[in-house]
């Protein structure tokens, strides 16, 4: 029996050795940071574009989670990021009122667009008054396909139903479908089924799958987005790089990292407008 | 979507020339093979105990480990997050968004099945050798390594199981992992990924790759387990 167990173990052990080291294949930095963002700063590829910048600089590691901003929100709530890069200015204050950070800072702003089907149901296309095409949406109850996942998005969506005059609570019928997810997912269900929806330029630009959609409404003041930057409260959370959080802060509103922001393009086109220089933004 | 733009984003796939996906591949294979290892450790023994023990309460906890198996893993997700993040209980870890939590949620996700795969491959061993083994004074728990050897080829079928259903998943991962580029990003959330933005043959390329490393897998742990048989036999 002895025998049997020697070669058991020896079995499992062999098993147990032969995987890859799962965390071999990076070369660990001086420090890394966790930023709880957004889909719409990942998918338009700034991440990937300003991010190699300052670790080179700084030799800090950035580790970029893109969730919805009210998820991302919550993530800083818990204690799980160092950072929170979102955009949603009330719920960005909300979550400084709370104590949950000590400062937000402005970083930059791009905008949202309405998109739609070619054939254009509802009759908007060309629009500049966003209150407007969403009026004629609800007339004509044409399909809309809405995030319905508290993002940064979604709440840009309801507070411009609301300026526009629209109860979305009574107005809401088969027309108006909540998927519950990202802004690709979206864009692919909008693209599926012919409707309109609300999406950042940056994801737009850089989606693929269009279908018939176009753009049917753009260059709204109301359409402007603005993006905010809090590094989590040590004070909250002892264990958050509080100095490697700041460098990050303070770079991306600083010259460097708002240079950086700007100098992002997909096809010639700007994604995002620095302004960490704007009071008020 | 044609046909030609998938096939291109398969070749380019094949061909190297996606940056990062031979780091995604090595990372989703070595999380999931360390998973299933860590599985197999665990519950081979415990589901051999659990196949030759006799105690109260053995049915309710059989009928458990079973119905474990078709937990979804969005929750078994969650449950590792409520338990890793910063404000849990394990939080101290610091564990959440790494492979370790990845790894720690597909072994609870691959764990019931080997148990129970395991129990019952020993079990209906057991009732065919039981005096043969009761001759040699290998009665209960004495019995449990050399029924285990017994069945190695069997349970390797178990393994493979798990292996299929961690390599597979994509909810758990991505919830407690994050999708992190060059960190967490496994075959699964990339495709995921590549859905949302859009880039339908690229996600559908990934696919294809899972598929081709899943097969190779398959034919080699199949190979394994012919030659061990006919060796053995």
């Amino acid at each position: 029996m002895n025998h049997f167990t020697r070669r058991t173990l020896l079995a499992i052990a062999c098993l147990v050795a032969s995987p890859i080291g799962a965390e071999a294949q990076s070369p660990a930095p001086a420090a890394t940071i966790v930023v709880a963002s957004t889909t719409s700063t990942q998918d338009s590829g700034l991440f990937e574009y300003i991010l190699p910048i300052f670790t080179k600089k700084t030799g800090i590691a950035v580790k970029v989670i893109a969730q919805g901003t009210g998820q991302a929100l919550d993530t800083g709530r818990r204690g799980d990021a160092d950072v929170v890069f979102v955009h949603a200015k009330a719920a960005e204050e909300k979550f400084l009122a709370e104590g949950f950070s000590e400062a937000r800072r402005p970083v930059m702003y791009n905008d949202f667009v309405l998109v739609g089907p070619k054939s254009d149901p509802a009759g908007v296309a060309g629009g500049k008054d966003i209150a407007a095409a969403l009026a004629a949406i609800v007339a004509k109850k044409a399909p809309f396909v809405s995030r319905g996942d508290k993002s940064g998005t979604h709440m840009a969506e309801l507070a411009l139903w609301k300026s526009a005059g629209i109860d979305l609570a009574a107005a809401r019928a088969d027309w108006y479908r909540e998927i519950g997810q990202g802004m690709g997912a979206t864009l692919n269900t909008a693209s599926a089924m012919n409707g309109y929806a609300l999406t950042d330029r940056g994801t737009w630009l850089g989606f693929k799958n269009r279908g018939d959609l176009v753009i049917a409404v753009e260059g709204d003041r109301r359409l402007f987005n603005q993006y905010g930057v809090m590094a989590v409260s040590a004070k909250k959370f002892p264990h958050v790089k509080t100095r490697e959080a700041e460098s990050f802060v303070n770079w991306l509103t600083g010259s460097e990292g708002q240079k950086a922001i700007a100098d992002h393009k997909i096809g010639g086109e700007q994604l995002f407008f620095p302004n960490a220089d704007q009071p008020g933004a | 979507m044609e046909v030609a733009g998938f096939l291109a984003a398969a070749a380019e796939i094949f061909g190297g020339s996606i940056p990062g996906f031979w780091p995604i591949v090595g990372l989703s294979l070595g999380v999931t093979l360390t998973a299933v290892a860590l599985a197999a450790l665990i519950g081979m023994p415990a589901g051999a105990l659990l196949a030759v023990s006799r105690f109260p309460g053995r049915t309710i906890l059989i009928v458990t480990i079973n119905a474990l198996m078709g937990l979804p893993p969005v929750v078994a997700g969650l449950l590792i997050f409520l338990l890793l993040s910063r404000s849990g209980p394990l939080g101290f870890f610091g564990w959440l968004f790494t492979p370790k939590a990845m790894i720690l949620a597909q072994v609870v996700l691959v764990l019931p099945i080997v148990v129970a795969l395991t129990r019952q491959t020993i079990e209906d061993l057991w009732r065919e050798y039981a005096e043969h083994l009761a001759s040699l004074d290998l009665t209960g728990i004495r019995a449990v390594p050399t029924l285990l050897w017994e069945a190695r080829f069997s349970l390797l079928t178990g393994l493979l199981a798990g292996f299929g259903r961690a390599s597979a998943e994509v909810g758990a991962v991505l919830i407690v992992g994050g999708n992190i580029v060059g960190h967490t990003r496994t075959m699964t959330t990339a495709i995921a990924l590549e859905t949302s933005k859009g880039d339908l043959p690229l996600a559908l390329g990934l696919g294809a790759a899972l598929l081709v490393l899943t097969l190779g897998l398959n034919i080699l742990a199949f190979g394994v387990g012919r030659v061990g048989a006919r060796n053995a036999g």
